[in-house]
């Protein structure tokens, strides 16, 4: 219940931070703590240091950038949720971020952490890589952009480098021919998702562009392609085809096969309602 | 260890913490205000709920170090003159606690609901609740307790 001894800093930057990962081995950053601090109590981790980038004010924003909504590293769940911008421009995401955990734990979480955790099991993830997201990442080098397709590598592994913080998240803003869904399947309303599917569907009258993202159905956030060009050859049953290409997990939550069962039924569900117009 | 400063309550303390120290602990075996509990390994009973800068968070996933210049709120300083604030008052008359150990969490949860939105609807009290479990009372009367002061 207690983690293990660590040093503690506070960035007072980007750069800062940046710095104080490079200083020394095993130091991991701390944004809202919410994946970090369960895994420190429960040991299963032991950085050396922690840097604790919550307390730049800097990162948290919801801005518009054009033809698309620029969100902050650092902005709490609780505050992408209430952002005006998103719920004009891209209602999916405050949406999903309403359904992680509870309250208390959408007051400390931030976006950035749970991108950059890395967890298959994560509503955002999933999100992101529906909407073809992109983040900044600032290193040793300077920024770069990662996009959502190129971010999330393995169980709790991204394509971020020891020494990179991510700074900024990048979503589109739908149109009023884009539809859109996030159906989160779960036992008890603060779980994280057995099976989570994220749809948006662009088209008036007939399909033009599709996406369909999966929660919780392999070792990362996945897109259900096969389902996606179904849809986009107007065949008749796509949803059938959900779970071509996945992996699912076997957990107390549920076997593989009930989650490809289970992933079918939603992405129907999904699609009906993400239909355009 | 790490020179931090918290108002808690409304009183200021100036403490030495090592960074590992969460907060609840901070609050139980620093401060002696034992009402915020600790009822699980996994931030999900929600026990140990407190407000940070009034907003409810769970302090045993907060280190006592990201507290630093920040205001605390626990169940200890709802009351004020000796009067029990109106969520304890509606918890007692609406006999909404049994053993009392998720209590001060759903008193607290239930501060910062009210804070963020005065007049929930049952369903959206219901909904805020989703972090704090109870295993004595079926919460029907935690719902109408809150639904009293709303
Ligand atoms: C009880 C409970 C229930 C939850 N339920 C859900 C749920 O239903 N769905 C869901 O998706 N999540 C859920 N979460 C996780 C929650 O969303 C976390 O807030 C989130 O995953 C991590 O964000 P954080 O800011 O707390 O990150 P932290 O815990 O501080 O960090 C997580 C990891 O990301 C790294 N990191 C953080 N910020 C950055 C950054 N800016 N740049 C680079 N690396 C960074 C850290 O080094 C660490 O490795 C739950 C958590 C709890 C405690
Ligand atoms: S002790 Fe259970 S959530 Fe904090
Ligand atoms: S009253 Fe006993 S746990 Fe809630």
């Amino acid at each position: 219940m207690i983690p293990a001894p660590f040093d503690y800093e506070v960035a007072e930057s980007v750069e800062h931070a940046v710095e104080l990962l490079g200083g020394r081995e095993d130091a991991k950053l701390l944004a809202g703590g919410h994946s970090l601090l369960p895994v420190l109590r429960l040991r299963f981790a032991r950085p050396a240091l922690l840097v604790d980038i919550g307390r730049i004010e800097a990162l948290s924003y919801v801005r518009d950038a054009g033809d698309r909504i620029a969100i902050g590293a650092l902005t709490r769940h609780h505050d992408v949720v209430g952002a005006a911008l998103l719920q004009e421009h891209c209602p999916l995401v405050p949406y999903a971020a309403g359904l992680i955990g509870d309250p208390q734990v959408r007051h400390r979480g931030t976006i950035g952490g749970s991108l950059a955790h890395g967890d298959p099991a994560g509503d955002l993830p999933a999100v992101l890589l529906a909407l073809d997201g992109e983040v900044d990442v600032v290193g040793p080098e300077g920024t770069r952009t990662i996009a959502a397709a190129e971010l999330f590598r393995g169980p709790f592994e991204t394509a971020l480098g020891p020494q990179e913080v991510m700074t900024e998240v990048r979503v589109p803003k739908l149109t009023g021919d884009h539809g859109w869904s996030y159906l989160k399947f779960r036992r008890r309303s603060m779980d994280w998702a057995t099976v989570g599917v994220v749809a948006v569907v662009k088209g008036n009258g007939s399909i033009e562009e599709a996406a369909v993202g999966l929660v919780s159905m392999g070792a990362t956030p996945l897109r259900a392609r096969a389902t996606e060009q179904a849809l986009l050859a107007g065949e008749s049953d796509p949803a059938a085809l959900a779970d071509d290409g996945t992996d699912p997990p076997s957990d107390t939550n549920g076997s593989a096969e009930y989650r490809r069962h289970l992933v079918r039924v939603l992405v129907r569900r999904a699609l009906e309602e993400a239909r355009p117009g | 260890m790490r020179r931090v400063s918290l108002s808690v309550n409304g009183d200021q303390h100036e403490l030495e913490l090592e960074p590992r120290e969460l907060l609840v602990y901070v609050l139980r075996e620093r401060l002696g205000l034992t009402g915020a509990t600790v009822g699980c390994d996994t931030s999900s009973c929600g026990s140990c709920t407190v407000l940070l800068d009034g907003e409810s968070v769970k302090s045993c996933t907060v280190l006592g170090v990201q507290a630093d210049g920040h205001r605390i709120t626990t169940i200890e300083g709802l009351a004020e003159n000796g009067a029990l604030h109106p969520l304890q008052e509606s918890f007692r008359t609406h006999h909404a606690l049994q053993c009392g150990y998720c209590t001060p969490g759903m008193v607290m949860a239930a501060v910062s609901l009210l804070a963020e939105n005065p007049r929930p609807s049952e369903a959206e009290i219901r909904h805020a609740l989703e972090g704090n479990l109870c295993r004595c009372t079926g919460y029907q009367n935690i719902v109408r307790a809150i639904e009293a002061v709303a």
